[in-house]
C-alpha cells in the first residue's frame, strides 16, 4: 500500500481523537446555547479520554493483571494501565464539571428565563446601561 | 399504586439486587476490577431509579437532603483520615504500611479498602445529591404526560 | 511471609510538605457535617493559620537554597506522586496562605453583606477546597497531579464566583463563561501532558527533564509544550485568551475577587515557570522562540492595552481588573525576557502585585460595605468620611503604580533592569508608559475621593474589616523596604530553577 495512506490508516486513532476533540471545540465556540455548549465541552473532553487510552495500548498487549505468580511471565506484553487510571480521574472531573455547568444552568435559567447567549447578552448590556445611567460620573463635574 | 403497576413491582424488586451489586463491586475492588467510584455510581442508580419511579417525594423519606449532603462530606473525610493515620505513625500520606507494620501486604488491603470505601460513599451520596438538585427544579410531571 | 518489619520513621517536621497541602483538605468536609457557620468560619481561619504557619516553617527551611522531598504513601519516584519545595514554590506556597488568612478576616463580618446566611458555610468549605487545590498546584511535582489540583481549585472558583448571583445576576453568566473558558484550557493542559506522557513515559518532573535532554529536538514534545501554554495562557488570562477574567472578578463577591486575584493567576502562571525550567529544557531553541515571538508581544499587548481600557471603565472593580490584566502583562514580559533577572522580577512582582491588589480589591470591598455599589461616582468625598480604608487605598493604589517606597516600585525596577539588561530598550520604555496609565486610572479615583464633595456622609467601617486592609497595607510598605522576604527568595529560585 502506499506509504502515504498509512500515514493516515496507521494513526487511525490519531485522526479520530483529532476529529472530535476538533468537532467538541467547535461546538464550543459556534453554538448560542448554554446547554449545547456544554455538550460540545464533554465530546471535546472525550476526545482526550480516548487518545490518552490509545496511548495506553501496546500491539498485541494483554490486559495488565498478573495470571499465574510460578510461571515466568517475561514474555507477556502488557498493555499500559496507568493512562487508564489517569484518565478515570480526569473523567471524574469531567463529571464534576458537567454538573456545575449544568446547575448554573438551572440557575441561568430562573434568573434570565433564557438559555440563550444571545439573549443572556442583550439582558446583560441592559443591566449595564441602567447601572450606568445612575452611577457614572459626568465628565464635567 | 394504580398506575406503572409493573414498573413499580420491578423497580422494588430491581432496587435490592443493584445495592447488592454495588456492594459487590464495592468489596472485590481491592483485587479485582470494580472500585469505589464504579461502585458508588451503582448503587446512587438504584436510589436514582427509585425516585424516578417512585417520585421524588418517597426516594427523599429515605433519604433525606441533608443526610446526602452530610454523608458525601464523611466519604471525603474517611479518606483523608485514612491518610492522617499514617502520618501519625511516623509513615507517609496514605502509606498503608501503617496499618499493619508486621505485615505490610496486609496493612496494603485494608487500606486500600478504607480509602475505596471513603470514595464510594462519597461517590454515591454526591450522585444522589446531583440528582436531587436537579430533580427538585423540575415542575411535577402528572402522570398523563409520562 | 518474609515481609521486612519496618517501623514509622518519619518526625512531624518531615510531614510538612503534605500537611501544608492537606490541612484545608481535611477541613473542608468536617465544616460541612459540622454545619454551623460561626464554627466554620473558626475552623477555617484556624486551618489558613496553620497552613500560614507551616508555609513560614517551609520557606526557612528552603531559604537555604535546599529542596525538600515527600513521597506520597511511600512509593518511590518515579512511580509514586512527588512532592518538592524549593525557593520557588515555597514563596508562593506563604502568598497564597497568607492571602487566604488576611481574607477571611475580612470575610467575618463583610460576608453577611453579600451572601445569604444559610450558604456560608458551604461558602467557607468551598473557599478551603480552593485553597487545597492552588496550593496543591505549587507544592507537587507530579504534572498530572498539577491538573487534578488544579481542577479542584478551578471548579471551586467557578462556584465561588456564582455566589455573586445574589447581588448581581449577571455574576451567573460571568461564571459559566468562566467555567467554558477554563475547562477548555485544562483539557489542552492534559492533552499537553499526554504528548510528554508519549514521547518519554513518565510524569515526574524531575524524570521528565532528564528524558527530555536525552531526546532532543523531539516533535511530540513541542506540540505538548505548546498545548501546555495554550492552556495555562487561558487560566492565567494571556491577553487573548483574558475574557473570562474582567466579568469574574467584577461579579464574584469581594472577599473572592480579592482572593482570586492575589493567587489563582499566580499559581497559573507559577505552573508555566515551572514547566519551561523544571519540565522542558529552556535553553532548547523552540522555547526560546515561542517565547520572543509570542509571548513577550501578548506580554507588552497586556500591559498597554488593559491599561488604557482601564482608564476608561467607571465600574471600580472592572477597573483594577483590567489593571491586573496588564499586572499579569509585567510578569509574563519578566519570564518572557528568560534571563534570571527577568525571572526573578516575575516571581518578585507575583508576591508584591499579590499583596497591592488584595489590599486594592478589600478596600473597595469596604467602600461597597457603605456605598453598595462600586461605581466610581459613589465614591465621592469618601476621603473624608472614611479616612481609614481611602488611607489604605491609596497606599494600595501607589504600590500599583510603582512609587518609590512601596512593593510595586521594587519589581518594576528589577523587571526595568532585566530588560534593559537583555537590551530591549524599547520594551523598558514601554513598561514606564504603562506606570504612566496606571497613575492616570489610580489619580482619577483619588481625585473622587479626596477632591469632591459628598452628597452623603458614610461613617468607618468597623475595626474587624480595617485590620486585615491595613496589614495588606503595610505588607505593601514593608516589601517595599524590607525586600529580603521577597528578592532574595527569588534569587534562590532563579538559581535553582536556571541549574
Amino acid at each position: 500500500m502506499d506509504s502515504n495512506f498509512s500515514f493516515i490508516y496507521g494513526h487511525l486513532p490519531y485522526w479520530l481523537f483529532i476529529i472530535l476533540m476538533l468537532s467538541g471545540l467547535f461546538i464550543v465556540v459556534s453554538r448560542g446555547n448554554l446547554i449545547k455548549k456544554i455538550v460540545g465541552l464533554n465530546i471535546f473532553q472525550t476526545s482526550v479520554f480516548m487518545f490518552y487510552i490509545s496511548i495506553g495500548k501496546m500491539k498485541g498487549g494483554t490486559a495488565p493483571i498478573l495470571l499465574d505468580k510460578s510461571a515466568d511471565d517475561s514474555a507477556v506484553i502488557y498493555s499500559n494501565p496507568l493512562p487508564h487510571v489517569l484518565i478515570l480521574t480526569a473523567i471524574v472531573v469531567g463529571i464534576a464539571t458537567t454538573a456545575l455547568g449544568l446547575a448554573l444552568i438551572i440557575k441561568i435559567r430562573e434568573e434570565y428565563d433564557t438559555v440563550e447567549e444571545d439573549d443572556i447578552q442583550k439582558m446583560d448590556q441592559k443591566d449595564l446601561k441602567k447601572y450606568n445611567r445612575n452611577n457614572v460620573l459626568e465628565t464635567n463635574s | 399504586m394504580k398506575h406503572h403497576l409493573i414498573l413499580k413491582v420491578i423497580t422494588k424488586f430491581m432496587v435490592g439486587v443493584i445495592v447488592l451489586f454495588g456492594l459487590y463491586v464495592q468489596f472485590h475492588g481491592d483485587y479485582s476490577p470494580g472500585g469505589g467510584f464504579q461502585a458508588g455510581v451503582i448503587i446512587a442508580a438504584a436510589f436514582i431509579l427509585y425516585g424516578i419511579v417512585m417520585g421524588l417525594e418517597n426516594v427523599q423519606k429515605v433519604m433525606p437532603i441533608w443526610f446526602a449532603q452530610k454523608a458525601a462530606a464523611v466519604g471525603v473525610l474517611l479518606y483523608a483520615l485514612t491518610g492522617f493515620f499514617s502520618i501519625i505513625f511516623g509513615f507517609e500520606f496514605l502509606n498503608y504500611h501503617a496499618i499493619s507494620p508486621e505485615h505490610p501486604k496486609h496493612g496494603q488491603h485494608y487500606g486500600i479498602i478504607l480509602v475505596e470505601l471513603g470514595v464510594g460513599i462519597t461517590v454515591t451520596f454526591v450522585m444522589i445529591a446531583i440528582y436531587y438538585s436537579f430533580a427538585g427544579r423540575t415542575p411535577h410531571l402528572d402522570d398523563k404526560e409520562w | 511471609m518474609a515481609s521486612e518489619i519496618k517501623q514509622g520513621t518519619l518526625e512531624l517536621v518531615n510531614h510538612l510538605p503534605i500537611l501544608q497541602v492537606i490541612t484545608p483538605m481535611l477541613i473542608a468536609p468536617i465544616l460541612v457535617v459540622l454545619n454551623n457557620k460561626t464554627l466554620s468560619w473558626l475552623l477555617s481561619f484556624v486551618g489558613t493559620l496553620a497552613c500560614l504557619f507551616i508555609s513560614i516553617l517551609l520557606v526557612q527551611a528552603v531559604s537555604d537554597g535546599s529542596v525538600l522531598t515527600y513521597y506520597l504513601g511511600g512509593w518511590i519516584p518515579p512511580i509514586g506522586i512527588e512532592y518538592r519545595i524549593d525557593a520557588a514554590n515555597a514563596i508562593l506556597l506563604f502568598l497564597i496562605s497568607i492571602i487566604s488568612a488576611i481574607v477571611l478576616i475580612f470575610s467575618y463580618s463583610s460576608l453577611y453583606a453579600e451572601i445569604p446566611e444559610e450558604k456560608h458555610t458551604l461558602f467557607y468549605s468551598c473557599f478551603l477546597l480552593c485553597l487545597t487545590g492552588l496550593l496543591g498546584v505549587v507544592a507537587t511535582a507530579d504534572i498530572f497531579n498539577v491538573f487534578v489540583f488544579l481542577e479542584i481549585s478551578s471548579l471551586s472558583t467557578y462556584v465561588l464566583v456564582a455566589q455573586g448571583a445574589f447581588l448581581d445576576r449577571r455574576a451567573l453568566s460571568a461564571s459559566f463563561n468562566y467555567l467554558i473558558m477554563g475547562t477548555i484550557g485544562a483539557t489542552f493542559f492534559v492533552i499537553g501532558i499526554g504528548y510528554i506522557y508519549m514521547a518519554t513515559g513518565s510524569l515526574n518532573m524531575i524524570d521528565i527533564a532528564e528524558r527530555v535532554s536525552q531526546l532532543g529536538d523531539n516533535r511530540t514534545i513541542q506540540a505538548g509544550f505548546a498545548f501546555i501554554v495554550v492552556g495555562m495562557g487561558l487560566k492565567l488570562a494571556m491577553v487573548p485568551l483574558h475574557v473570562w477574567l474582567p466579568n469574574a472578578y467584577t461579579f464574584a463577591p469581594t472577599v473572592v475577587t480579592c482572593f482570586l486575584a492575589a493567587t489563582a493567576t499566580k499559581v497559573a502562571l507559577y505552573v508555566l515557570i515551572r514547566f519551561v525550567f523544571s519540565v522542558f529544557n529552556y535553553e532548547d531553541n523552540f522555547v526560546n522562540e515561542l517565547f520572543f515571538l509570542l509571548l513577550m508581544p501578548l506580554a507588552v499587548i497586556a500591559m498597554i492595552a488593559a491599561s488604557v481600557i482601564a482608564i476608561f471603565k467607571q465600574n471600580l472593580k472592572k477597573l483594577l481588573a483590567y489593571s491586573s490584566l496588564a499586572q499579569i502583562g509585567y510578569m509574563l514580559l519578566g519570564l518572557s525576557l528568560m534571563s534570571q533577572k527577568g525571572l526573578a522580577s516575575s516571581l518578585v512582582h507575583m508576591v508584591n502585585h499579590g499583596f497591592t491588589k488584595a489590599a486594592l480589591f478589600m478596600s473597595l470591598g469596604a467602600f461597597m460595605l457603605n456605598t453598595k455599589n462600586v461605581y466610581i461616582k459613589s465614591l465621592r468625598g469618601l476621603g473624608k468620611s472614611m479616612p481609614f480604608t481611602s488611607g489604605a487605598f491609596v497606599i494600595g493604589g501607589l504600590s500599583l503604580i510603582g512609587v518609590p517606597g512601596t512593593a510595586g516600585f521594587i519589581s518594576k525596577w528589577l523587571l526595568l533592569e532585566a530588560a534593559l539588561e537583555t537590551g530591549y530598550w524599547l520594551v523598558a520604555v514601554l513598561i514606564i508608559a504603562s506606570s504612566l496609565f496606571a497613575v492616570i486610572y489610580i489619580w482619577k479615583i483619588i481625585e473622587v475621593l479626596y477632591f469632591s464633595d459628598s452628597s452623603e456622609s458614610y461613617s468607618e467601617v468597623g475595626a474587624l474589616i480595617l485590620m486585615p486592609i491595613w496589614i495588606l497595607a503595610l505588607f505593601c510598605i514593608f516589601l517595599g523596604i524590607n525586600t529580603s522576604l521577597t528578592v532574595d527568595v527569588a534569587n534562590m529560585a532563579t538559581e535553582i530553577l536556571f541549574k
